[in-house]
């Protein structure tokens, strides 16, 4: 039994079918719990005011950002190495998942920074990787779109996202560099003691968990939705060859 | 110096157009490929000149020996012609373009630039490359389009000097080019139409 | 390799567009924000770095569809990938012949669009030498957004939504050393940053365009 089988698509299809409902309800259920924890039962903090509670958003939206660009990552890997299809395909899923994840990080901080900064919109290092970041998705999403060939496309997308990895760590740093900003430093760090306090903190990892498991929810229903695509497609091309 | 392919798949577009093709091809022979329009013949040339890969079986040839020649010449119009075949000359590593010129009668146009050249001396510009690569298995896509009887000649009587000289000539095409080759009817290797590709395969 | 090199600089100084295209467009860009902010020195001054460097980066955009997609047209593309020069020297080639047809004219024209663009005196020497440590990688990095899609038919606006986010830390450690320069502080950081991203580029970029490139052609 290897891990290696899921790649098979009617494999992982049937996989995902199954596990769909339970994900997707663990999604449902932590989400609702974490965001009703913290929207209601949470004090409200003496300096932010109501405003900070926007965070059981912003701060796990901001980390599946990230982390759907990641999981993109290793996808193509795999995809590159080892041709597995539905690989490709799942990178493929996630992208506008992770460009949905970067616009929600987005807009909650910006609404969350008019009262706290005094602005919508600030260079700050953190709100232009964002930006940069959201590019990017934007630019992987077109490439898939603008190819006819699938596996030419997974190709090309896979070296786009390797480079583009790369790329993006580098302009962090180089953002950095440019505009030392003014958001507040990370929200959660495991080696760090300022951290946010705990009645928030329990929440915020609920809402975290919850993210998580929305993501992988929405990737496995937008993987069996591209898998069925391909499908489509190649029965359709057999039905023209007769 | 052999070309030998055995049991050779290819597809266009994801999808298999020909499975099974053998055959091999030694120094100081031609083979020619028939068959229909959208048999496969391209797919086919560019998978033996590595262009693409391979859907399946091997291609059995020594390094740095094969010299392609598709639709396209690779010409650059604002090149004069002995600009545009010194230039593959020094890709080629080769020296001297003469032999070239001469041999599809370009002598008298080596000064005028390519894009004041009609289709089927461009064709001529395009093949005369071939001489330049020095390179002893000629891989051919319809060289003959828009050339005029009399250039057709003059491209038989290159083949057969290439083939005299120890080469050997894998030419597509549909016409005849004024010497006797094996020849070979790609149609026999057309692939089962059922088949797609492995990844779709598992799908259905 | 060098005799590409030359057919391409050949091909660019015959076929005009090549050198000038990119100089003009540099030098409508700088001509224009005076324009729209207004003439007064100081701002003017105070932009001048960041506008040079988004000009320059905009102009060596506007000619990076033409690295490729030209020979992938007239079939030269086809022949050079069987020919015997491996694919990633005829990608780093064809990123120098670029270089040489933009980054560089637009580095020797810097300066006297820095005037107009009232750029501190202790500036210039900064502005050159960012330009010419910068510029290389964008070529490259251009030369990888055009492999990528040099196979498309209307690749040219999806070329640049690629290649911009790609541009970024070229942009921001180039307009950078030009600021620090102008206003008198150590450029010592972005300069070796720069030149770090141009050489980091210049190696490891053709592999990645060299695959691009072979997997548009089958």
């Amino acid at each position: 039994m290897s891990l290696w089988e899921y790649a098979n698509p009617q494999k992982f299809t049937r996989t995902a079918s199954a596990l769909l409902p339970y994900v997707g309800g663990l999604a449902a259920l932590c989400l609702a719990v974490g965001l009703g924890w913290g929207f209601f039962l949470t004090p409200e903090a003496a300096n932010f005011g109501s405003t900070v509670k926007i965070i059981y958003i912003h701060v796990p939206a901001a980390l599946m950002a990230i982390n759907a660009w990641l999981m993109m990552l290793v996808a193509s890997l795999i995809w590159l190495v080892r041709r597995h299809h539905v690989s490709a395909l799942a990178a493929r899923a996630a992208a506008p998942i992770g460009l949905t994840m970067t616009l929600i990080a987005l807009v909650t901080g910006a609404i969350w920074g008019e009262p706290m900064w005094g602005t919508y919109w600030a260079w700050d290092p953190r709100l232009t990787s964002f930006l940069i970041l959201f590019l990017f998705y934007l630019g992987y999403i077109a490439l898939w779109e603008a190819i006819e060939n699938p596996d030419a496309a997974a190709d090309l997308t896979s070296v786009l996202c390797l480079v583009g990895s790369v790329f993006a760590v580098l302009s962090r740093y180089a953002v950095n560099f440019w505009n030392q900003g003014l958001h507040q430093g990370a929200s959660l760090s495991l080696d760090k003691e300022e951290n946010v306090a705990d009645v928030y903190y329990q929440p915020l990892l609920l809402c975290i968990a919850g993210f998580v498991l929305l993501f992988v929810a929405l990737v496995l229903l937008r993987t069996r939705t591209e898998i069925r695509a391909r499908r489509l497609k190649a029965l359709i091309a057999r039905e023209r060859m007769g | 110096m052999e070309l030998a392919v055995s049991d050779l798949a290819c597809a266009r577009g994801g999808v298999p157009v020909l499975e099974g093709v053998n055959f091999t091809l030694a120094g100081g022979e031609a083979l020619l490929l028939r068959g229909p329009n959208g048999i496969g013949k391209t797919t086919l040339l560019r998978t033996l000149a590595g262009l693409q890969p391979a859907l399946a079986g091997s291609v059995s040839v020594p390094p740095e020996a094969m010299a392609y020649a598709a639709h396209a010449d690779g010409l650059k119009a604002t090149l004069s012609v002995a600009e545009n075949l010194r230039f593959w000359a020094r890709i080629f590593g080769t020296s001297g373009i003469d032999a070239a010129l001469e041999g599809f009668n370009l002598v008298e146009l080596a000064d005028r630039q390519a894009h004041n050249l009609s289709a089927g001396q461009k064709r001529r510009l395009g093949l005369a490359r071939l001489l330049v690569t020095g390179r002893p298995i000629w891989v051919l896509d319809e060289p003959t389009v828009s050339l005029d009887l009399a250039s057709v000649a003059l491209f038989g009587d290159a083949v057969r000097r290439h083939l005299d000289g120890g080469g050997a000539a894998l030419i597509a095409t549909h016409i005849d080019l004024g010497f006797t080759a094996r020849e070979l009817d790609v149609t026999a290797f057309r692939a089962a139409p059922r088949r797609l590709d492995a990844f779709d395969e598992a799908f259905a | 390799m060098i005799a590409l090199l030359v057919r391409d600089l050949t091909l660019a100084i015959r076929a005009g567009g090549g050198f000038g295209l990119g100089l003009a467009f540099f030098l409508i860009v700088v001509v224009l924000v005076p324009f729209g902010v207004g003439p007064e020195g100081e701002i003017l001054s105070a932009i001048a770095p960041g506008i040079l460097w988004v000009g320059a980066l905009l102009s060596c955009l506007l000619s990076l569809d033409r690295i490729f997609a030209l020979d992938f047209e007239d079939g030269s593309l086809d022949l050079l990938a069987t020919a015997p020069i491996p694919l990633e020297a005829v990608v780093a080639m064809k990123a120098v012949a670029h270089w040489l047809t933009t980054g560089l004219p637009l580095t020797l024209a810097a300066p006297v669009l820095g005037l107009l663009m009232n750029l501190d005196p202790a500036g210039y020497s900064w502005l050159v030498a960012s330009l010419a440590l910068g510029t290389p990688a964008l070529s490259m990095i251009g030369a990888f957004g055009a492999a990528l899609t040099v196979g498309l038919k209307r690749g040219g606006l999806l070329l640049s939504l690629l290649v911009l986010p790609l541009y970024v830390p070229t942009l921001i450690f180039g307009a950078e050393t030009v600021g620090r320069g102008a206003d008198g502080m150590a450029t010592a950081t972005p300069m070796l940053m720069l030149a770090g991203i141009t050489l980091a580029t210049l190696a490891l970029l053709p592999f990645a365009a060299a695959a691009a490139i072979r997997i548009n052609l089958r």
